[in-house]
This record gives structure tokens, sequence and C-alpha cells, in this order.
């Protein structure tokens, strides 16, 4: 990482002061903490006025009985350089509780956000609000439980049977 | 992407004339040979337009990502090679340099592993180009291009076999170097496909790149605007194809990128033929690095000299209490990285693959996330057929070179 980041930060402090709650930096790699409200709006100021304009990698954690709030969603987010070499990369991280499992949805910023984000949805049961078409992308439609999170049974087949079951009982798809 | 299952009632259009149509649903896949895999394309068509394609994935899921979260780091390493399996060996390295970053360990990898993962992983590049473009010829028709791209494929594969013991699913590198030294006939093997691939490389070449039907079936299809490529998140061919000149062994150098001379090549047009010419030029580009590799590769140690991490030696094993001791602690515990978490980023063939490890301290990966390159670029196939003819599915399919163990995971 050649660029440095810190006009990037200290321009997102300006505009968002209230919504950067942590800074963190490990192994030249940063990270800020965001508050979930303002996700999809500091989003769309990265890419349009910080030139962040290429969504590398959405994805989610689930911190059951690590931490509370239990879910975080990351977001890679990739600016191109001028010359191949000036590239910059920044991490976001917004949390959320148990209870309110539901953030706006960055595909108006980047429509290539739209499968990450169901998968996303299909692993940890995340709703993305104002996504266009949010419904499982690997798992069965049918499918009840959500596999990535950490209280997933992996040795409980029943989710799995009753899938398949009722896809022969329907014959096809 | 609306969610279109069944032909709806609406469908029917009653023209000026007094007749009606409707569009038909046809499902292209899962089981058909040119979708390279287990992909089904829920294809709307009015007549051999396509209005609308959707694409339902997930036939090969295995969640691969859960599975990791319940073994060690070493025992992650063959996960890596079911997903692109057609480069296994550049997600294997890309796996590797991940837990290295995750440990800040880096700076201890000898040299003559990384050259060593250099020529691998361009050899993998080489590979996977081959069946990408070999594939898409013989969708398209074309034959004999396919038999040329093979027979190459083989010998990389007999490379892979000497060093390993592994043809496709190689799990060859270990977290701090590698697990043998070279054998001794590598260098040798390297240096004959280095004289030998050119030549193949420029009758696939002359096959292809002026072929009249080649270019009328890719010229101008499936194309992708350059803001489109990015908006979506393409990368690899698929996103210099359109001209965007994003390649991260440029952007972030791993493995000393920056030190070998190599160019990255960009096509402007964004249709199928672009991103042909992109994978072309790219496996000069890959000969050309591998050929620098070859000519620098160091003698020296081959693996870190890091017990805490790095087996002992087998003899040692076998015949020292505290080696033993030591190998049975990184067998059954693993090692533990600090607290933290670290995505890595390498240039696969098909695009960038990034792992994003996250370690609570204890042996295990807390969460491993993998982004595929196919994934992602998997999402451009709508934009790219609608409005086209159903033939051009297949070669924007073809083109886009995606491989469903990486989609599915």
């Amino acid at each position: 990482m050649s660029v440095d980041l810190e006009p990037v930060i200290n321009s997102l402090k300006n505009k968002f002061s209230q919504s950067i709650l942590d800074i963190k930096e490990y192994r030249g790699e940063t990270t800020l903490l965001v508050s979930k409200e303002q996700i999809s709006r500091i989003c769309a100021y990265l890419k349009n006025d910080l030139n962040f304009t290429f969504l590398a990698d959405l994805t989610a954690v689930d911190y059951l009985e690590v931490k509370s709030p239990r879910y975080e969603v990351v977001y890679h987010i990739h600016r191109f350089g001028p010359e191949c070499e000036e590239n910059t990369r920044i991490r976001l991280k917004t949390e959320l509780s148990e209870e309110d499992i539901e953030i706006d949805s960055v595909t108006p910023v980047w429509s290539g956000a739209d499968w990450l984000e169901r998968e996303v949805y299909d692993m940890f049961g995340i709703e993305f609000i104002g996504h266009p078409d949010l419904r499982r992308i690997l798992m069965p439609e049918d499918f009840e439980p959500f596999p990535l999170r950490k209280d997933f049974d992996v040795r409980n087949r029943e989710a799995s049977k009753r899938s398949f079951e009722k896809a022969l009982e329907e014959g096809g798809d | 992407m609306e969610r279109v299952e069944f032909i709806s009632e609406d469908s029917s259009v009653i023209h000026e004339d007094g007749t009606r149509t409707e569009t038909m649903m046809l499902n292209m896949g899962p089981q058909h040979p040119a979708t390279h895999g287990v992909l089904r394309i829920v294809l709307h068509l009015d007549g051999e337009m396509v209005v609308k394609a959707v694409p339902h994935i997930g036939y090969l899921h295995r969640g691969i990502e859960k599975l990791c979260e319940h073994i060690t780091y070493q025992q992650c390493l063959p996960y890596t090679d079911r997903m692109d399996y057609i480069a296994s060996i550049c997600n294997n390295i890309g796996y590797i340099l991940a837990v290295e970053k995750l440990l800040g360990i880096e700076k201890e990898i000898p040299e003559r592993a990384k050259t060593t993962e250099v020529i691998l992983f361009e050899l993998g590049r080489i590979e996977s180009h081959l069946v990408g473009i070999g594939t898409n010829a013989l969708d398209l028709g074309a034959m004999s291009a396919f038999l040329y791209c093979f027979k190459e494929r083989e010998r990389i594969y007999d490379i892979l076999e000497t060093i390993c013991g592994a043809r496709l699913t190689t799990s060859y590198p270990r977290v701090g170097g590698l697990p043998l030294d070279l054998p001794e006939n590598f260098e040798g093997m390297v240096r004959n496909f280095l004289k030998i691939f050119p030549t193949t490389l420029s009758e696939v070449d002359n096959l292809l790149t002026r072929n009249k039907i080649w270019i009328e079936r890719t010229k101008g299809v499936a194309v992708i605007s350059a803001e489109d490529a990015i908006d979506l998140g393409l990368t690899g061919p698929a996103l210099r194809g359109s001209g965007v000149p994003y390649d991260v062994r440029k952007a972030t150098p791993y493995l000393g990128y920056e030190n070998y001379d190599f160019e990255v090549p960009v096509a402007n047009e964004g249709d199928a033929y672009s991103r042909y010419l992109c994978r072309m030029e790219e496996m000069r580009q890959s000969l050309s690095i591998i050929e620098q590799a070859i000519n620098n590769l160091p003698d020296g140690p081959y693996i870190a000299d890091l017990p805490d991490i790095v087996l002992p030696e087998k003899e040692l094993t076998y015949t020292k209490m505290e080696s033993l001791i030591r190998h049975f602690v990184i067998v059954y515990e693993g090692f533990k990285p600090p607290v933290g978490e670290v995505q890595h980023a390498v240039e696969n063939p098909k695009g960038e693959l990034s792992y994003y490890l996250i370690s609570d301290g204890s042996g295990k990966p807390y969460r491993m996330r993998v982004r595929g390159p196919s994934f992602v670029n998997m999402q451009a196939l709508s934009k790219m057929v609608e409005g086209s003819l159903v033939a051009d599915v297949i070669a924007a399919i073809g083109s886009l070179d995606i491989v469903l163990g990486e989609i599915d995971r």
C-alpha cells in the first residue's frame, strides 16, 4: 500500500465525525468501525468523492458469545491508483446486534454487491434493506437455518433432509 | 435481477396485427456440457433472443468456509485445492500467503521458496488459461485448439507431479516455505517447457486469433463496458478485457513480483475476443516471468526456520524426543496466530482471489472467508447476454472462464 490512507480517514472524519467509531491498524491494513445507520452514505461518499470505485469483498462474521453486538458486516473497498502501483484498500466494519439484524444494502452504490449480500443473507440471515432480490444463493431455497452462524449444528441433518424430501415430493428443481 | 422462475401470465405480448407471443423459458444446465460444471441458467427467450438470463448456483456447495472453522490452519490447505481446481496450485499459494501474513512471518520465508512459488503460480496461470481458451473454443466448435491446449497442460501436470506427487489437487506449499526441496529434474523440466510451449502457443494463436469463424463468434459478443465491469466487481481478464489495467501482482505485489519485469495486457473492446487476447498475452508474460525466476532460482533453505510453525524434519521426529514433541504439538493443536485479522489478495488466473482470515488466538481460524473471482465475475453474465442470441450465451460463459468449484465453494 504505497499511498497513505491518512487524507482519506481525515476526510471521512470531517464528514461523518459521529459515525466513525474506531480506527485500527494491523499488518498494514486499516479497519474503520462505522455505525450501521450511515453505512450506505459512507460507501457512497467513498465511491463518489474519494474515488474508491471498487468493492473488493463484502462478508460478515458471527461473534456469538465472544462479543456483543453479535454480528459484523465487513466491506473491503479498493481504490485504483493513477498508476497500477498506487492502489489503496480500506476495510469498513459495522456491528449488528442479534435483535436487529438489518442493514442498508450497498447495491445502489455497487451493483456487484448483489450476490455478495445474497450470500451473507444466505449464510448469516442478515437482511439487507433495499436489496433488489434478497433470497438464498448457495443453499436450497427452502433451507431454514443459516449455516455460517456459530450456533449452527453441523451434525444435525434434519434441515437438509427436509429440503431434500420436499424436492423429491415436488419432483423437480 | 428479479425473481422470475416460470413463465408468468403477463409475459404474452399482443402485437398490432393481433398476434399474441409469449417468451419461452429454457433451462440451460445444471447438466450441460457448455456450462463448465453444474451451472443452471434460466433463460427467457423471445425466439432466439435472450430477454432475461437468471443464473442459479449452489449445486456444488460444500461449505468450505464452515469446514475450515473446525480444523487447524494446515488442515485447511487441501480444501483450497477443491475451489478453483483448474489452477489449484494458485489457490494453495494464495492461502499460504494469507496465513503467513496473519502470522507476520512474510520476511522469514526463504528466497528459494518464494521463487519456486512464483514459478508454480505462473504455471498455474498458463494451465488455467489453456483450459479457459481451449474449452471456450471447443464450445464454439473449434475442436483442434482444445487438443493443442490440453497437450501442453499435461506437461504442466507432469511438473507438478514431480514436485508434489499430485497432478490436480496439489496441496503443495506449506506455511513457511516448501515441504521438500525441489527434485533435481525440476529445473530441466521447467526449461524444457519454456522451450516447447511458445511453439504450441503460436499454433493456438494461428488457429484462433485470425480465424474468421472465431472472430465472428467472439467479436462484439458479451460486451461489458469498463464502468460496468468496475461496478460489478469484475477482476482478472474480464476486467482487463474492458480496458482497466488492474492486476494484483502490480497493485499490491506479493512473492516479490515487483522484482519481475512483465506487462499487464489490456484490451479495450470488453468483448469475448478481448478477453481471449488478454489471456493469450498473459500466457506470454507468464512465460517471461517463469524464465526470469528459473534463471534466478537461488540455492539455500527451502523452508523458514520457525520451530513453532514449521514441522521438524521427518528423520528428527523419529530420532529426537524434542522434535517428536514439537511435531505432536503442531499437528494436534496447530500453530496459533496472534488475535487479529488480515485480508490477502492474489491475482489468480481468473481474477482476484482473496482470503480474509480472523484469528482468535487458537489453532483454528475463527473465520475464513474466500472471495473467489468466478463468483463475482459470474454476476456479469446476465448483463452480457440480455438482448443477444442463445448461442452467444455459450460464448459468454466460456469467455468469463468460470469454475463452479469456486463459485459454490
